[in-house]
């Protein structure tokens, strides 16, 4: 374990962002957002950014290839380009975790090329939480929020940032940054772990049920008649589905500039009215199937397909942000996640 | 970068030849510019066609693998793809990426066996590739039955193929049906699921169905009165999809993706998922 | 003026629900915090008394909800609403898009509601619980401390400019009426309005390419009542994102605010859903401001059945090229 007084952490950030494009989350009048570090800019000490990490690996819109269209004749341009290293500083244990559930859709075979391009060439640096908002729910999912994965694992704690690399790649960052960190015992840190992890056992949230949910559980749940009350007021906006870190599904389509086609991916929602119309008709036509696919997604069609790892990461945000105060948590809550309350 | 490949980045395709079928269905003959298969596939796969700025869609590939030269597509016209499609000429280009999905286990589960397909309208399009292909290693399969109605003879696909190759063809028998009675019409009238009652199969077959689904439901419940399982009976679904590969998360039924997983299903294996197609 | 209580409504809903007046009530759902209310629709008393839930977080206007609500059931439905929420109600009744005979309305006094984001920038995150006392809210969180902090000072941007504490359409009225009230809610559009072309494209720019296209602000917009939404219609090259490096959200946010022009109440529900927290409503104060420039001081849902000044004209109508010249 290697660390820096907080002092020096702008010259850490410095040399970082000389080598290649740093990105960490910085306060702005709205809320925490991930920002391309200035000197100047200061790590923000918010436990959520507005929009997810996603968006370095999953942008909310990318151009996927061009076409040249002339008379009767296509051609098909391949515009991918090899993407160029960078570091994402700061990123909290659940949005870290979302990226592995995000791997296993894009990188499963066959591999999308796009995704797989700017995962290769980032760097992710987690650093641990302290201060758990009412709204986190990691824990629930197995995560642990004093001890992040990624490719480097910080700890800020009142006076140094702790720097620890949990593989080959994060040992290369520990190395750029070695003339400007020293070697140190993990004292310190495990004191603040100590400390954080008993906050996070009076989480309101920390004995949220997930064991009722799972894989194969689709019979139980799919006729559930809470649905119907649970979805009742949802508006059918896309909020709970943009802002969550492991929410990824896309829409292609074409747009024609004039001068050529350009056929881009963008994010998309369940929860949208189209989302799954064809031309000869509609299989979800109701808000309230619409609903029960996205919480019947994370709870348990995710899980069917992978080992029973649920699609949440307990990040908070839909909580914070849905317009009805509709959640995750609820529907869990609802659906007899928690006998008794 | 262009060195990783990329499955979303499509081929182009050339419309070689264009067959009217019925008043709403063509067939479209599809090759590489330079004259070859854009790919090999396997019966009840499909691929994804499009053209730039009109948009980009699924469909069955009609023809069989067993065709070396060339693919078809037989494709009704409902949407903004089909209907572009519908007024292309002959030497169109287009973009074609696959093949996408499960196929029928033509080696695996129907060898050997004695087979019936049912289809209504457009549905004969995903069945012709199986069928055809059944044709080409023909000792391999048993009695073959084909059961196909639809609204008027007008209606019926690939009808010339159907009377100068499937009848004439030993082994084979094919039986149509339309929903009216019609002028030069002295065939089989009513519905394809009521037909399939009438003909009273015997229960051995392997039944491979495509059509509306209000036709796989009748029909399924007038199998299982003759004592057919489900086991027996196979079919192939279709939702809206826009990546073709399990990751754009619009074609599942529960934690089935069609795109990947099926589109082929076992009817046994379709009724454990949400009835929610 | 004396607060209205949880407790008032929720007799005055079983009241209402067991004496046959109404089949439902549309009201707000206890959740797993003090500030996370879910609109719901109780079916009877005992929900009621179980679940209802009345506070400082009580912001959603429910006026919109009653189009698919009056749609179903037999009954009436009652609802409750708040000062700004009858103006909302009043246009939907202008515009036809439910049936009055279906509602019972019961209007509440409001002294304002609060922003739970306010409130954490104030007292911190953490919180547990929040309870009312006179003009203050008590917050505890779950490092142990508890912290004050005044109502006023946490309100939600729509209530700071509070238009009025008068209702304008109910079927009963719970406490006493309040007036339209003078108040400051154009200074922001005159901010804008003071800057130069380049300074508020770069302004606008800045807060529009922060919108990811949920639709929030669309959904919830009680103006926003299409049974089919343009942005909805895969053919109309509109419905989603556009390619990389375009502006599309600047088309979506414009065509949205004409078409809610004359319309919108200004009851600021747009910006209180909207997750990247972009000042939405300012677009739509801007055409509110222009409409009381060039016709005449109009206020969209206080009376129902009025006619907006873009749907009525009258021979003083100002000229459109005058509008244009006043605006440069």
């Amino acid at each position: 374990m290697r660390k820096c007084s907080l002092n020096s952490l702008n010259a850490v950030f410095e040399k970082l962002a000389n080598d290649s494009a740093l990105y960490m989350p910085v306060d702005g009048d709205k809320g925490a957002d991930y920002k391309k570090w200035e000197m100047g800019d200061e790590l923000s000490s918010a436990l959520n950014t507005n929009r997810s990490a996603k968006d370095f690996f999953f942008p909310q819109t990318e151009n996927l290839m061009e076409f040249k269209v002339s008379g009767k004749e296509i051609e098909v341009i391949d515009t991918r380009d090899e993407k160029e290293d960078f570091v994402v500083f700061g990123v909290r244990a659940c949005d870290a975790k979302s990226f592995d559930i995000l791997d296993t859709v894009f990188l499963s075979e066959p591999c999308d090329s796009y995704y797989a391009n700017r995962r290769e060439h980032a760097t992710i640096v987690t650093l641990a939480c302290t201060r758990p908002s009412e709204t986190c729910f990691c824990n629930v999912f197995g995560i642990d929020a004093t001890k992040p994965t990624g490719d480097v694992t910080c700890w800020k704690t009142a006076d140094d940032m702790y720097f620890e690399a949990n593989n080959e790649k994060g040992k290369a960052f520990i190395e750029k940054i070695a003339d400007l960190t020293e070697e140190c015992d993990s004292k310190a840190v495990e004191e603040q772990q100590a400390k954080t992890k008993e906050i996070l056992k009076k989480l309101p949230l920390a004995d949220l049920k997930t064991e009722k949910f799972g894989k194969d559980k689709t019979a139980e749940f799919f006729d559930a008649p809470e649905w119907r009350e649970l979805s009742t007021s949802c508006l059918g906006c896309g909020t709970c589905t943009y802002v969550c870190p492991t929410c990824q599904c896309y829409d292609i389509k074409d747009y024609d500039t004039g001068h050529g086609v350009i056929r881009f991916r963008c994010w998309d929602s369940c929860m949208y009215s189209e989302f799954t119309k064809m031309a000869h008709g509609n299989n979800r036509l109701s808000q309230l199937e619409r609903f029960r696919q996205r919480f019947m997604h994370k709870l348990v069609y995710y899980p069917t397909n992978n080992d029973g790892v649920f699609g949440c990461v307990g990040c908070g945000r839909c909580l914070a942000k849905c317009p009805i105060s509709m959640n995750i948590v609820k529907v869990m809550k609802a659906l007899g996640g928690n006998d008794g309350e | 970068m262009n060195n990783r490949s990329e499955v979303l980045i499509p081929k182009v395709g050339v419309i070689t030849d264009i067959r009217i079928d019925t008043p709403d269905v063509k067939t479209f003959r599809v090759v590489t510019p330079d004259g070859k298969k854009a790919f090999d596939h396997m019966p009840g796969q499909c691929a994804m066609l499009s053209i730039p700025a009109v948009g980009e869609a699924m469909f069955s590939i009609t023809s069989s693998p067993t065709n070396t030269e060339y693919m078809e597509f037989s494709i009704k016209k409902c949407g903004c793809v089909t209907e572009w499609l519908h007024q292309a000429q002959v030497g169109q280009q287009i973009t074609i990426r696959g093949p996408y999905g499960k196929p029928f286990p033509v080696k695996e589960v129907f060898e050997g066996k004695d087979l019936l397909f049912v289809a209504g309208g457009i549905g004969l399009a995903p069945l012709r590739s199986v069928i055809n292909y059944c044709r080409h290693y023909r000792d391999k399969y048993g009695k073959i039955d084909i059961v196909y109605g639809s609204r008027s003879k007008e209606d019926l696909v690939d009808y010339a193929e159907i009377i100068t190759e499937w009848m004439e063809e030993d082994g084979i028998n094919v039986h149509l049906t339309i929903d009216r009675e019609q002028e030069c019409w002295d065939g089989h009238v009513g519905f394809v699921p009521n037909y399939v009652k009438e003909l009273n199969f015997d229960t051995n077959k392997t039944v491979i169905i495509c059509g509306p689904p209000i036709m796989i439901k009748f029909t399924l419940e007038g199998l299982m009165s003759l004592g057919y399982d489900k086991t027996q009976v196979y079919t192939t679904m279709e939702l809206r999809m826009k990546c073709g590969v399990g990751k754009c998360g619009r074609c599942n039924i529960g934690s089935k993706y069609v795109c990947k997983d099926g589109p082929v299903f076992r009817c046994d294996e379709l009724e454990l998922l949400p009835s929610e197609y | 003026m004396q607060k209205i209580t949880c407790e008032s409504l929720i007799e005055k809903a079983c009241e209402l629900i067991e004496n046959g007046t109404v089949s439902r009530v549309i009201g707000w759902k206890k959740g797993e915090f003090d500030y996370d209310l879910t609109p719901a629709v109780f079916a009877n008393a005992d929900e009621i008394k179980k679940n209802f839930i009345y506070n400082d977080f009580s912001g959603a206007n429910f006026s919109k909800y009653l189009i698919k609500e009056t749609r179903k059931g037999e009954g009436k439905v009652l609802v409750f609403l708040k000062p700004c929420d009858t103006y909302s109600f009043n246009q939907l009744l202008t515009e036809h898009r439910f049936d009055r005979e279906k509602v019972y309305a019961v209007g509440i006094p409001c002294e304002g509601m609060a922003d739970i984001a306010k409130v954490k920038a104030a007292v911190g995150d953490g919180i547990l619980k929040i309870t009312s006392e006179g003009d203050e809210l008590i917050v505890e969180n779950l490092y142990g401390d508890v912290n004050k902090v005044k109502l006023a000072d946490v309100l939600a941007e729509r209530c700071v400019n509070c238009k009025s504490k008068k209702h304008t359409a109910y079927d009963e009225l719970m406490g006493e009426d309040g007036e339209i009230l003078d108040n400051n809610r154009f200074d922001e559009v005159e901010k804008l309005e003071n800057m130069t072309e380049d300074e508020r494209f770069a302004f606008w720019q800045n807060e529009l390419s922060r919108c990811i296209r949920c639709n929030a602000c669309r959904d919830v917009c009680p103006a926003c009542t299409c049974e089919k939404c343009v942005f909805d219609n895969p053919k109309s090259g509109v419905e989603n994102k556009a390619i990389a490096d375009s502006f599309e959200e600047k088309m979506f946010h414009i065509i949205r605010a004409f078409h809610v022009a004359g319309r919108c109440t200004d009851c600021g529900e747009c910006s209180r859903v909207c997750p990247q927290n972009i000042p939405l409503h300012l677009l739509n104060r801007k055409f509110i401001k222009d409409i009381n420039t060039f016709y005449g001081e109009y206020q969209a849902g206080e009376v129902e059945g009025s006619r907006a000044p873009l749907v009525n004209y009258t021979e003083e109508d100002i000229e459109p090229n005058d509008a244009v010249k006043r605006e440069e």
